[in-house]
């Protein structure tokens, strides 16, 4: 199984992201393969549906599960609709959560936040 | 000739000088685009009122059509579309109704749907005409609605008179676009200015002449006249902070029917305006 998670840096000791739409990168860790790859978020700079686009990266990638400090209700959805799980991560760095998640420490997230954008 | 009245912020006073410079110009159009709150109507109140629902195209997805090749998605710039175990999701608050989906689909399975998001009245208030554009509660993007209200404006109009949302957003540049000349009411405070600088950084890229008119001036603050001074940008009037004009304000009188020394004020900076837009 593969979980992703946004990350500031392309190292697995990296920093969660505080967001999700606008993370410059994605960790991918298979849980089988133990193997890690990152990919660039093309959604970064992304005038705006940032989240919808990231979420559709992560569906892409075949992650079935999230980890992170925070989601948007239009992530949330594509998320919902592709049975992607999504978890709050409570540690600082990338590899501090997937231990976490690996040991059942994580809970599923409850909250999604409206967008930040000031869309007019 | 057509003014739009702006404000970097709310409360400044948009409303209270359109509403009254369309009145002192009597034969004349005063468009509400302040479509998120219009409340130019609740002075003017318009009477013989006509409304017209405004929509907004929204795709639809024919499912046995689509072929799931993902042009769509692709490219949508505001990344309206997903597409998830094989079925195409479309965000309504994020589209931006360009259709562009529709023609890049090869296979026809996109068509477009009507969604309504606001109205846009008119009315009229003695030789006054009053357009106010409304947005339904809840919806993000008040510019279909404000693009309805000003193509109601006639070719061959007195002056129209566009009291615009507050800020310098999509909106605001919707508002200002048809406009011939701009009349940026500003506050006499340090927080006023800041706002002032940014909606005059705005027309001058909109490449807008315009002026001040400086509301609530309880006196004279040095940095704003300094600001316009160096800049060559006509203040126009100082609108008093005045106790009777906030008297007038609540109780929703026209304040150049009720107060003298504003008729006066009023038909001089109407005067100065049409000067500066036939210079």
């Amino acid at each position: 199984m593969k979980i992703a998670i946004p990350v500031n840096d392309m190292r697995e000791e990296a920093e969660v992201c505080v967001s999700f739409g606008r993370a410059p990168y994605f960790l991918i860790y298979d849980t089988n393969s133990k193997e890690v790859v990152f990919s660039r978020n093309k959604a970064a700079e992304a005038q705006g549906g940032a989240g919808i686009k990231s979420a559709q990266a992560i569906v892409d990638e075949k992650a079935k599960v999230l980890l992170t400090v925070r989601c948007g209700q239009n992530a949330a959805e594509v998320f919902n609709a592709a049975e992607v799980k999504v978890y709050k991560t409570t540690k600082v760095t990338a590899k501090e959560n997937i231990e976490a998640f690996e040991k059942g420490e994580l809970a599923l997230m409850t909250q999604f936040h409206a967008g930040f954008h000031g869309k007019a | 000739m057509k003014v739009a009245v702006l404000s970097g912020k709310g409360g400044t006073g948009k409303t209270f000088v359109s509403v009254n410079l369309a009145v002192t110009a009597k034969e004349s159009i005063y468009i509400d685009c302040d479509v998120e709150e219009p409340n130019g109507r609740l002075f003017l109140k318009p009477k013989n009122i006509k409304k017209e629902e405004v929509f907004t195209l929204l795709p639809q997805f024919l499912g046995e059509k689509c072929i799931g090749c993902r042009k769509c998605v692709d490219f949508c710039r505001f990344n309206a579309l997903g597409f998830i175990k094989n079925i195409p999701l479309v965000f309504s608050e994020v589209c931006h109704s360009c259709g562009g989906c529709a023609i890049v689909c090869p296979s026809g399975a996109i068509s477009e749907t009507k969604r309504p998001i606001g109205v846009v009245e008119d009315g009229f208030y003695k030789s006054v005409r009053v357009i106010t554009g409304e947005l339904n509660v809840g919806e993000t993007s008040g510019v279909p609605v404000i693009r309805t209200a000003l193509d109601r404006t006639p070719i061959n109009e007195n002056i129209t008179v566009i009291d615009c949302p507050p800020g310098s957003a999509c909106t605001v540049m919707e508002s200002v676009e048809i406009a011939d000349y701009c009349v940026l009411v500003a506050e006499a405070t340090a927080f006023g200015l800041h706002n002032f600088q940014m909606v005059y950084e705005l027309v001058s890229l909109l490449q807008k002449p315009c002026g001040v008119v400086i509301n609530k001036a309880d006196g004279s603050y040095s940095h704003l006249e300094s600001f316009c001074k160096e800049r060559n940008i006509p203040v126009f009037c100082r609108i008093p902070y005045k106790e009777n004009l906030a008297q007038i304000g609540a109780k929703a009188g026209i304040a150049v029917e009720e107060d003298g020394e504003m008729k006066e004020q009023f038909s001089e900076l109407l005067g100065k305006i049409k000067r500066e837009v036939e210079k």
